[in-house]
């Protein structure tokens, strides 16, 4: 990487509002994929209440400090940075226990934040779902963000509700992950479409994400997705991600083309068309 | 989708649920960005209606006043079909009204305007002034 990279590190909020979107399995494949990529990454678990960072990283028995720690200076920074086996390139830490449920303040998650930006490219944080104290915690140390959401009603209103809060905080670029769409029902409308949901939020697309099964596989392994480089759609999207937030130029994904092989594409045109099935 | 979706789609009878989710979100999503609930706004919408009146013949059951969203900016948006200008007498009483903060008879007035719809203007001088 070069200076300009180095000199201003990425800080980037991963947040969604409504819990159970994915904000946390995106963190963890980007950090990995942007590892890979050959950036010094930091992945941050804003959740301490209910941190989950570490177990779909695979890293839950390694952690013994957290940001706390760092701050109270009963341990350096780089002790409570639990480095990654396999991509020494990504690091995660900890804001804290789940039994401290008190501590944590805005001008503590800054001076964090800061601290650890001075040693890496990128720094991803992980926000708790909501928009109370821990959001506001965590938006208080980024400088751009990930809007994570899926074509659901709910999912998409409680996004829009923290886009108006990064807004008003002055929190930019705000980029948009839609995850877990279904291409079948996209076509028979029986779903939101991408269209639609970029419309209504009025946010640049940064990335696409089918249904995959294999997302669930992945986490009970402790291991992402973009660790193995599979070729499963997911892994592909996530990779896309990490490239585009670099500045690399990758076509969106047409979700209705993840099913492949002539059959799967004719009965897709079929179904277009007529809006059977 | 079930077959029976599938034939209530046929026949016109439902939207696709999707369609259905985008137009409940932009409802839905215009209130909460402008913090205005359904009663404020209703209340909104009856004064604006009052103001227009004064002015203009409007259409009741075709005026319509919303909040709409587009590119993350709501606007409100008044939809009122004029049936004709007010005579010049009756603006004129009109704002004398306003003046003396007599607005609340500007109220019943339209709607029994709205009855003669088939009569020409000069006929009817002024409902709204008499009292």
């Amino acid at each position: 990487m070069d200076a300009v990279t180095s000199a201003s590190p990425r800080i980037i909020l991963i947040c969604s509002g409504k819990g159970g979107v994915g904000k946390t399995t995106l963190t963890a494949n980007l950090g990995i994929a942007l590892a890979r990529l050959g950036e010094r990454t930091v992945v941050l678990d804003a959740d301490f209440g209910l941190r989950n960072l570490d177990l779909l990283l695979g890293l839950e028995n390694r952690i013994v400090y957290t940001a706390q720690e760092v701050l109270a200076e009963t341990c350096r920074l780089e002790q409570a940075l639990v480095k990654h086996k396999q991509e020494p390139n990504l690091a995660l830490l900890p804001a804290g226990n789940p039994r401290m449920l008190e501590w944590l303040t805005p001008e503590d998650m800054q001076r964090i934040v800061a601290m650890v930006a001075e040693r890496a490219d990128f720094v991803l944080i992980d926000c708790p779902a909501g928009i109370e104290d821990g959001f506001k915690n965590a938006a208080a140390a980024a400088r751009e963000a990930i809007v994570i959401t899926t074509p659901e009603v709910s999912a998409v209103r409680d996004a829009d509700r923290v886009i108006g809060l990064l807004n008003t905080r002055g929190v930019a670029p705000v980029q948009l992950v839609l995850n877990r769409v279904r291409p079948k029902m996209m076509a028979s409308q029986e779903m939101l479409g991408v269209d639609d949901v970029t419309d209504i939020l009025a946010l640049p697309l940064v990335g696409l994400v089918v249904e995959d099964e294999q997302v669930i596989v992945s986490t009970n392994r402790g291991e992402p997705l973009t660790l193995n480089g599979n070729g499963s759609p997911a892994a592909k999207a996530y990779q896309n991600i990490a490239r585009r937030l670099r500045g690399e130029d990758v076509p969106l994904e047409d979700p209705s083309k993840a099913r492949r092989g002539l059959r799967a594409r004719l009965m897709n045109k079929i179904r277009k068309t007529t809006g059977l099935f | 989708m079930t077959l029976f979706d599938f034939l209530q789609r046929l026949l016109g009878r439902q939207k696709p649920s999707g369609t259905m989710a985008k137009e409940r979100l932009q409802l839905v999503l215009a209130h909460d960005r402008s913090d205005l609930n359904p009663e404020l706004l209703e209340q909104m919408r009856r004064e604006i209606l009052e103001v227009v009146q004064r002015y203009v013949e409007i259409d009741l059951e075709e005026g319509d006043v919303s909040l709409e969203t587009e590119d993350r900016v709501t606007a409100l948006v008044a939809n009122l079909p004029i049936k004709r200008a007010r005579p010049l007498p009756a603006l004129v009483a009109a704002a004398a009204a306003v003046g003396v903060a007599q607005a609340p008879d500007a109220e019943p007035a339209p709607q029994e305007l709205a009855v003669p719809l088939a009569s020409e203007p000069a006929e009817e001088p002024s409902p709204a002034d008499p009292d």
